[in-house]
């Protein structure tokens, strides 16, 4: 075999494949953050919590309800949804008329009661969730060998983010959230219900959360801390794509998974700060973000 | 209701000439608890509730008076405790130098993470502090000298200018409430000068402060380098209180915690973070047993104080004495 600056390929595109799968998580989340954000101003910072809640749901109905991953696939980003839905009726929704700041520290709380309860309920050491057996084995592509499993994510998430991507760019509901992300009130003066529109819209962010979490739980073991930290990298992402535009969302967070994976191989000491550097280089080259609109 | 807050304010300092009475009555009841406390309770507590307390003025001089959220602190408070930590144990320097290189080490560190960050406002500013507080983490974690996981562990207190032991926590409280209360006028003496009340400008009305002429951006770096050096002190002065700096000072729930004092104390108030830090440190000393409780109430508490109870305990106060605390 061939080998790249001393690299064995199996472990470059090894660790390529984990960091666009990271990449896909990045992606999803800072997707549906950006979409939040647009719509009710706040940032979402339970949104690492509800990921991590969308792989508990998944787990509690294979091993209490003997429920599929295939039907947690569907169920547990609705379930987790519902939550969001409850979630803002209940309290996002009085802090609208004040400072954005609240929203943030609001959601900080409800990520500390979600991680405590869980953390109390299962400790920290993980809980194991099986691949499907559909997607068990794997593939040898000659380079490299590929795990159905992973591959199945990448392409999963592709999915979903160009779904979106077109629900809201190309559809008369998306052109209404637009709209409303304008201006508010004269949307609703054309007769649309926008406080049920944002309502839906966070239970939607939400949602993809959860099914982010989903497709992480057989990959990474599902434990109530897996959002925590992944939620700050997503911060990272989203302030250097930008929250401006839903297709930057998902190229930002692709492409800086493929990143962090790239340092793995050439320079595995930086890989975890790699792109919160990548950050602070953007903010003093286009403080906007790459894809943001200077506000 | 803030900006009434903080005019009134102007007219009772130039009412009296300097701090205004209730103020003085404050500092000097807050003296004299710092007196009587080592008697009464245990003075590892007492040292550990006056660090937080100046760490969480700190961060309430850009939260409360500047209107800048930043929640990545525990970066600059954590990173002055293993420097402190360090400098003591494998240099030898005396505690005073090692508290003074921790809080160079914190003002540096704020300079830089500090000039990039107010380059993005609000929400985008919180993001930003945090994930530069997270990579400050991450590189205490992987740095050499920091141990690790296990962290910096056994570190002197050694003699303070060369001549006093601090083997006793008795003696190093002395200490230690000598720095927290000269920290805390400090805060008292920056937030009521002729830049405080700029800072207030910029809170209240950024667009304003600049179009009279403010350069908005150098008074709010000024500002984060200046809560970031004294939030340094204070985990400086605590890595040499516990003898230890670990990874838990400059993890992400540090600055949750930290913001979590300010707001149940009174965002923008002098007195509040100081009854904020006392309620949080005492409630998790008697929670430390039921493990993820902790995180639990926590959480619940920031819910509470954001639906209900913005104004935080001092704020309420002193919107019933009408006079500002």
């Amino acid at each position: 075999m061939f080998e790249l600056l001393g690299i064995p390929p199996q472990a470059l595109f090894g660790q390529l494949l984990l960091g666009l799968i990271n990449g896909s998580f990045y992606a999803i989340l800072s997707l549906g953050l950006a979409i939040i954000f647009g719509l009710l101003n706040i940032i979402n910072f339970a949104h690492g919590a509800q990921y991590m809640l969308g792989a508990f749901v998944a787990w509690m109905l294979l091993n209490y309800l003997g429920i599929n991953y295939w039907w947690a696939l569907l169920l547990a980003p609705l379930i987790v949804g519902i939550t969001g839905v409850i979630i803002e009726r209940l309290l996002v929704q009085r802090l609208y008329h004040l400072d954005h700041l609240y929203g943030l520290l609001l959601t900080f709380g409800l990520a500390l009661i979600i991680q405590g309860v869980l953390r109390n309920q299962y400790g920290i050491s993980g809980l194991p969730y099986t691949i499907p057996s559909q997607l068990s084995g794997g593939q040898n592509l000659g380079f490299m060998f590929l795990p159905n499993y992973r591959g199945w994510v990448v392409l999963a998430s592709l999915v979903v983010c160009i779904a979106t991507w077109f629900v809201i760019e190309k559809t008369r509901l998306g052109a209404y959230l637009r709209a409303a992300t304008e201006n508010p009130t004269l949307v609703s003066a054309f007769g649309i219900n926008v406080p049920r529109m944002i309502t839906l819209t966070y239970g939607f962010g939400v949602a993809l959360a959860g099914f982010a979490g989903v497709l992480a739980a057989p990959i990474y073991s599902v434990n109530p801390n897996m959002g925590a930290d992944l939620i700050i990298v997503v911060f990272a992402v989203v302030v250097i794509g930008g929250m401006g535009s839903i297709l930057g969302s998902i190229i930002t967070g692709f492409s800086l998974g493929l990143i962090e994976g790239l340092t793995k191989v050439f320079y595995p000491e930086a890989s975890s700060v790699v792109i919160f550097v990548i950050m602070a280089i953007v903010l003093l080259i286009k403080p906007a973000g790459l894809f943001g609109r200077t506000a | 209701m803030s900006a009434a807050v903080a005019t009134s304010g102007i007219k009772v300092q130039q009412a009296t000439g300097g701090m205004p009475r209730h103020h003085v009555a404050i500092f000097i009841a807050l003296l004299a608890a710092g007196i009587v406390a080592p008697f009464m309770l245990y003075p590892v507590f007492v040292m550990k509730v006056m660090c937080f307390a100046l760490f969480a003025c700190a961060f309430n001089l850009l939260l409360g008076y500047t209107g800048l959220l930043s929640f990545g602190h525990a970066a600059y408070f954590g990173f002055a405790s293993y420097i402190c930590a360090y400098s003591a144990k494998s240099w030898g320097l005396t505690p005073e130098l090692a508290i003074l290189l921790g809080t160079a080490a914190a003002t540096v560190l704020g300079l830089v993470i500090g000039a990039l960050s107010i380059r993005r406002q609000g929400i985008y500013f919180a993001m930003v502090t945090l994930a530069f507080a997270q990579m400050v983490f991450f590189f205490c974690l992987q740095a050499p000298f920091t141990g690790g996981e296990d962290g910096i562990q056994a570190v002197p207190r050694g003699h303070l200018f060369g001549l006093i032991s601090l083997r006793s926590d008795f003696t190093l409280y002395w200490v230690v409430l000598a720095i927290t209360l000269g920290g805390l006028l400090a805060i008292y003496r920056i937030i009521h000068s002729p830049f405080g009340q700029v800072l207030k400008a910029i809170r209240e009305n950024e667009p304003r402060a600049v179009s009279l002429g403010y350069r908005v951006n150098r008074y709010k770096l000024a500002t984060f380098v200046l809560s970031a050096a004294l939030a340094g002190l204070a985990g400086s002065t605590k890595a040499i209180v516990f003898q230890l700096a670990s990874l838990t000072d400059v993890h992400w729930s540090m600055s949750g915690e930290v913001v979590l004092m300010t707001l149940i104390g009174g965002l923008g108030t002098v007195f509040g973070p100081i009854l904020g830090a006392t309620v949080i440190i005492t409630m998790q000393n008697y929670l430390a047993t039921f493990g993820a409780w902790v995180t639990i109430i926590q959480g619940i508490i920031f819910v509470v104080c954001v639906m209900l109870f913005r104004e935080g305990v001092i704020g309420v106060i002193s919107k019933w004495i009408k006079k500002p605390l």
